[in-house]
Order: structure tokens, then sequence, then C-alpha cells
């Protein structure tokens, strides 16, 4: 499932729902990310007092629809989530969380990883983080396509 | 069609969406971005560094030599930045 929404979730809750009903499940595994305090921004640590993210309505879900399929055409999973927020945060609110289940762990741990390379550099959300400078938009970091191509290769399904 | 601008584009160009009647001369994204440069400064500015720029046709991302048409929706932005 995902969701793409403004308000915020909660973690407990969602894990919760995820593998409810679901005896086969063996392990769920998740990932949140949270707004930074500070950031460098042109070679000086800065400040952030909020970040704002936009998003392109109807292609982002299109995007994290598929994203998800991909992962789950990879690894057996009972469950996926994927929820990402819009808007305007503060440091230390959530931004996304993505969860897998699945009857053991690998799996879970690989397509959680799987599905935050890939929604990086593939879902169309764009971050504004406002700052004593004012506002700076994120560049993109090359450690983000570098992530991404570690999944280039598909998993050795008898692996 | 109708074009969207998303992030730092957005401001440049100073509006989030707009409506436009394709000309015939344009049938590829590379030939609307001329176009859109030929309007003004706030398009040049927008354009200036093409190749860091992305397009998404009918919200599926496409290269610059990919084929536009009057009924498609183009978006234009900088490389995504969510996670």
């Amino acid at each position: 499932m995902i969701r793409v929404q403004e308000e915020d979730f909660d973690i407990g809750a969602e894990l919760a729902a995820l593998s409810a009903g679901d005896t086969s499940i063996g392990g769920v595994a998740s990932f949140a990310g949270l707004v930074r305090d500070m950031a460098p921004i042109d070679g000086t640590v800065r400040e952030i007092t909020t970040m704002t993210l936009e998003h392109y309505p109807g292609m982002t879900e299109k995007k994290l629809v598929a994203i998800e399929a991909e992962a789950n055409d990879r690894w057996p999973l009972a469950a996926s989530l994927i929820i990402h927020r819009y808007g305007t945060l503060a440091p230390g609110d959530q931004i996304v969380l993505v969860a897998c289940a699945s009857v053991h762990r690998q799996a879970a741990f690989d397509a959680c990883q799987f599905l935050m390379d890939w929604l990086k550099t593939d879902a169309p959300f764009w971050k504004l983080e406002d700052t004593d400078a004012g506002g700076v938009w994120v560049d993109t970091r090359d450690s983000d396509g570098k992530a991404k191509l570690r999944w280039a290769n598909k998993p050795d399904p008898a692996s | 069609m109708k074009i969207l601008y998303f992030a730092w584009m957005r401001q440049r160009i100073g509006a989030s969406s707009e409506d436009i009647d394709l000309p015939d001369s344009v049938n590829t994204v590379d030939g609307l971005v001329d176009w859109l440069i030929s309007r003004g400064d706030g398009y040049a500015q927008a354009f200036a560094k093409r190749g860091v720029i992305r397009a998404a046709v009918n919200q599926e991302y496409v290269q610059f030599d990919h084929a536009v048409a009057n009924g498609d929706e183009i978006a234009f932005f900088p490389p995504v930045t969510g996670g």
C-alpha cells in the first residue's frame, strides 16, 4: 500500500496493521526518514527552521505504486507499505515510512532498502529547506544515484 | 497542452502550470523547451541548465527527444530529492 499525505503517521500503529491477520509473517523491517536540524548549504552548516516538501500529485502516486510493485516482484513479501508526507515540516518530524513484512528477515530488510533507494531517485518530491539565510532547494546527492545502482541486478530467487 | 513546473523551476517561471496551444513546428520536448525559452527571461533562467532538468510526459519520465503533442501533460522539474 502507498499513501501520500500531509498528516503525520503513527509508526507503531502502521507496523501493527501491516502484519495483522497474517501469522505466516516472521518479520517486519522498516525505515523512517526524519527532518534534520542542520544541513551544509554552500559549504556552511546551517540550522534548518522548516522543510517544505513539494510533489507532483498524480505522478507521485503512480511512481510509488510502481516502486512498490517492483519490490514485490523481486522479494517474497507478505505486505509492504510506503507513506510519504508533503507540506511544511519541522526538525524531528517524520517525512517517510517504508515497511516490509516477510516470512524471513532478509527479504524484508533488503526490500526496505530497495524501496528507499528507488524512491529517492524516482519519486517526484522536492525539498526546500528554510534557514536563517533564506530558502534553499536541496540538491541531489551522488550517493543516492549510486545507492540505486546496487539494485541493478535482481536478487537470485534461490537465495 | 498542460505544462507543469515544480520546485525552483516553478519559482523562476512564476507559475506552477499553464495551458498552451502547441505551435505546429514543435514536436519534441527539446523543441518545446526552445519555444518556451523564446517566451521570456523567466523561462530562459529556468531552462538555463537544460542538462540538469528532468521532463515527464503524461506522468512518465522521458528523454528530451521524446515526442509531444497537444493534449499531453508535460512537466519540467529539477532532479528529485524526496525520501
